[in-house]
């Protein structure tokens, strides 16, 4: 045994936990999941909901494994008879005063009163001829409705409020079964990280007004990936339906985010999904844009590094992965180079529970990553530099106010009717975040892999490949580069 | 005695040897009457000596679960490195129960010698006299006797202060009331951790019921060989208790015996039984969270911790609730289970679901509409709330129900047949 570990037996199964974990996270050490609601790893233990309650040998009756600590030689027991039989009551309880509409739940498919009565619980009800319970849905804030019918009283809400985000605006109002999930009469449900109630609440009674009725939980596809809506880089679940983004949920990581992400980022992913891209390859020809294909925008690309020498300019968004960033880079080598990003600055938001994390001031999930491969933060000067540069490549940043006498290569998106970028000598459409597969730093210096959630509209491909192609042509072809 | 009768020459004096004596009330009138006494003696010994004497005298805990009160003060830690809290427990709000408001409201002092005391034997420096809500004169005359006391200065370096409930019955529960008193909605606590480790802010807190601190200091002067003495039968409960004798008896108050004193003659002899012409049916021995007892049952039973056990129920708080043969045992446990619900601090499943659940089917029952599998399905309903639940109000809610039904099945059986006329009840 090793130092401060507790060696103990789930169902039969030995397993060695540290000192001073909890029975229910013991039994997932051992492959075991205890059903259960008002636990949450990332919130203070209530043992209120009783759902977890499980046979402890020698213990004088059943004891719920959120509350109760290891120790050594304990046996815990979660199939036994009494054990199934209680958590069979409460699951009927829970029940009584729930509503059966999970045709309309949002939750359903992703429900966890769904899932465990469907594992442990029982058919029919006994709570016949009872009217149940009825509250009207409340408004909480910003994006949270509250259905109390569905409310199961777990407090995961008032708990994240009192302790995670520390602005205790929620509370249990009344007793008994009278009780329902109350909202200050003068606040609002409006912190800046207040849309984990929703991920948190177990069932469908804590809604993002946001993700109302807009899909099926079935329905999702879930793709990992890292928000990019500042740089703490918190890891997310992008959820697709038809290859549409409907949702962005917090994926676990307890070094960045823990169980959590902010409402900004939940709700920084309407521009994934915009209908207005570059959908083919453009190269200017008798003074105008002319669609074409990548084997000819790549050549006109190379054409003109062929022909250019002296200064380069890449002007490029703090948002683009390190692979495009890097590729970009190594396309221009051999130019007098110069790489610089500018960042979008907003308020900063931290989530008072949890160390080092917050929703950042700078609005860019990669800013760290280009500082590192050479990009500056000196946009002004950059700008300034691009109007006497051979070459100016603009990575990903469609308001970009760039003026240059010599060549243009604008790697995007969207291009807006008037945006300066029109002027391009070849304008090459890319995927976006959601589109493609890549890294990103985050502020911390932290390496983190996103992936590919939906496909890129038209020809558009990942800014990284259409790089790094331009770049091994350019070496196999050796030319450019004015040396 | 049972103010504002006369004393039973049976009832064995103690507590209630000044109640209606309204000059015992004051600071003055106390100290003649020997008050505070013990307290002077008690600050000038070291608290460990005042602990091994309580210990001694074989003092039980008088709120309901009977804990031996020196043991659960040498559970405060030896080694004192944080502050100590001391909670009172004057927040009676057990249906039956009303026997601290007669201490409270005849003998403030006793309760605020027997805390101080208290507090001086667990080295707190602060003790909490956490008051019911709707006790508005005990709280009157506590604030004015503590007024009193503080002015005389007899408190020495302890703090005591009153705190008012808001009107909730679970605020009787010890954590809960912990809650309540920081100012937290009073929810119960998992425990462990115990009081004595983590209780009040997180501190090292005892929590003790007002009609044992108020036999403290006559334990202290008295000795505790003089309390221990006072047993009638099983030796491990010692001393008196209070009697709060309520329902369909002819003259009900508190009475005050020795323990192990026969339930069947403080009914008959000092209550003077049921009104004439009845017969008694049942009755609830220790406040309305205890099993209920049988006429046969009730008439076998000692008054002591043990006593009352051996006989399925529990001493409890001491609420004596008499049923005569008029008494409608559905009706009266549909009124307990609407009790429960209605006093549910809703933060377990159990509790918060199955006490009001099973006050809906006492009231169909009642109503004419039960249906055949309803006694079933209250039983099943009341093992699913038994030992599930943080505190013991959802097993208080069951008890009556198990117990009433298996002792008094018989009329539940008539409602179900339509044999009895339907009670209305909303």
């Amino acid at each position: 045994m090793a130092d401060g570990m507790i060696t103990l037996t789930i169902d039969g199964a030995p397993v060695s936990v540290p000192a001073g974990t909890l029975v229910i996270e013991a039994a997932k050490q051992a492959g075991v999941l205890v059903p259960h609601y008002c636990y949450h790893p990332g919130l203070p233990v209530a043992g209120v909901c009783r759902m977890c309650l499980v046979e402890i040998e020698k213990a004088p009756k059943l004891a719920i494994a959120c509350a109760t600590t290891v120790t050594e030689g304990m046996v815990v027991k979660t199939q036994t008879a009494p054990a199934k039989d209680a958590r069979k009551g409460v699951l009927e309880l829970l029940l009584i005063n729930h509503p059966l509409d999970c045709p309309i739940c949002d939750q359903a498919g992703e429900c966890e009163l769904q899932d465990f009565v469907f594992q442990e619980g029982q058919a029919g009800s006994r709570y016949t001829e009872f009217a149940k319970r009825f509250n009207p849905v409340e408004d909480f804030g910003p994006d949270v409705l509250y259905v109390p019918n569905r409310c199961i009283l777990c407090t995961r809400c008032v708990r994240y409020m009192e302790d995670v985000a520390q602005e205790p605006v929620l509370n249990v109002s009344e007793r008994g079964d009278r009780a329902f999930i109350g909202v200050h009469p003068d606040a609002r449900l409006d912190h800046p990280w207040a849309g984990n109630v929703v991920d948190l609440c177990p069932v469908g009674s804590l809604l993002s007004k946001d993700f109302l009725h807009k899909a099926r939980a079935w329905e999702l596809d879930k793709t990992a990936s890292i928000c990019t809506g500042c740089s703490q880089g918190c890891s997310i679940t992008l959820d697709t339906r038809d290859e549409v983004v409907v949702r962005v949920r917090p994926r676990t990581n307890l070094e960045v985010n823990r169980y959590f992400i902010c409402d900004h980022g939940r709700m920084h992913y309407r521009w994934m999904n915009r209908g207005d891209r570059i959908e083919a390859p453009l190269v200017r020809s008798g003074g105008e844009l002319k669609a074409t294909d990548w084997d000819e925008a790549f050549e006109k690309v190379l054409s003109i590094l062929r022909g250019a020498s002296g200064k380069a300019v890449a002007l490029v968004s703090p948002g683009a992965s390190n692979e495009a960033l890097a590729a970009a880079k190594q396309l221009l080598s051999g130019f007098q180079w110069t790489g610089a990003f500018q960042v979008v600055m907003g308020e900063e938001a931290p989530l008072p529970g949890v160390p080092n994390l917050a929703l950042r001031a700078e609005r860019a999930p990669n800013a760290k990553g280009a500082e590192n491969l050479g990009y500056t933060r000196d946009y002004q000067q950059a700008l300034e530099a691009a109007k006497g540069a051979a070459v100016v490549l603009v990575l990903d940043d469609p308001d970009c106010s760039v003026e240059t006498n010599g060549a243009l290569i604008y790697l995007g998106t969207v291009l807006g009717a008037d945006a300066p970028c029109r002027r391009a000598d070849v304008v090459l459409p890319i995927a976006n975040v959601a589109e493609e597969e890549g890294t990103f730093t985050n502020r911390d210096g932290r390496e983190q892999r996103f992936f590919q959630a939906k496909p890129a509209p038209g020809m558009a491909q990942p800014a990284a490949w259409v790089l790094e192609q331009m770049a091994k042509a350019k070496a196999t072809a050796r030319v450019g580069g004015g040396s | 005695m049972g103010f504002p009768h006369k004393p039973h020459p049976k009832e064995t004096v103690v507590l209630s040897q000044y109640f209606g004596d309204v000059e015992a009330r004051s600071y003055k009138g106390w100290t003649k009457r020997g008050g505070y006494e013990a307290l002077t003696q008690a600050l000038k010994t070291d608290p460990l000596a005042v602990t091994e004497t309580v210990k001694e005298s074989g003092l039980r805990g008088r709120g309901g679960a009977g804990f031996p009160t020196g043991l659960k003060w040498s559970f405060m830690p030896k080694e004192k490195k944080k502050p100590h809290y001391l909670c009172v427990n004057a927040d009676e709000s057990e249906p039956g129960t009303f026997k601290d408001r007669e201490i409270m409201r005849w003998t403030p002092h006793a309760l605020l010698e027997g805390t101080a005391i208290a507090a001086h034997a667990i080295r707190a420096e602060v003790a909490y006299i956490y008051i019911r809500g709707e006790f508005t004169e005990p709280w009157t005359i506590m604030a004015t006797a503590l007024e009193e006391a503080n002015a005389a200065g007899v408190f020495g370096s302890i703090k005591v202060y009153l705190h008012r409930g808001a009107g909730a019955y679970i605020c009787g529960e010890e954590t809960a009331m912990m809650n309540s008193i920081e100012g937290k909605r009073g929810n119960p606590r998992i425990k462990p951790p115990f009081p004595a480790a983590a209780g009040l802010f997180g501190l090292p807190t005892t929590i003790n019921n007002v009609e044992t601190l108020a036999a403290v200091p006559h334990i202290l002067k008295r000795g505790a060989a003089w309390y221990k003495g006072l047993c009638l039968s099983n030796p491990k409960s010692t001393g008196t208790k209070l009697f709060s004798v309520c329902g369909n008896v002819q003259r009900p108050g508190n009475y005050e015996v020795t323990m192990g004193y026969p339930l069947k003659s403080l009914i008959y002899d000092m209550c003077g039984g049921p009104p004439a012409g009845r017969t008694l049916k049942a009755c609830i021995p220790g406040g309305s969270s205890v099993p209920i007892l049988t006429r046969e049952e009730t008439e076998a039973t000692l008054l002591d911790y043990e006593g009352v056990v051996e006989k399925g129920s529990m001493l409890g708080s001491g609420g004596v609730i008499v049923f005569d043969d008029s008494a409608d045992m559905v009706y009266q446990i549909m009124r307990l289970a609407r009790f429960y619900a209605h006093e549910s601090c809703a933060q377990c499943t159990q509790c918060r679901e199955g006490t009001a659940w099973t006050t809906k089917i006492m009231e169909r029952i009642l109503a004419g509409q039960g249906k055949t599998k309803d006694l079933d399905l209250l039983l099943d309903l009341s093992e699913n709330m038994t030992g599930k639940t943080i505190c013991v109000l959802s097993d208080s809610c069951a008890a009556p129900i198990v117990s009433g039904i298996k002792k008094f099945r018989g009329e539940f059986e008539a409602y179900l047949a339509g044999k009895r006329q339907p009670v209305m009840v909303s």
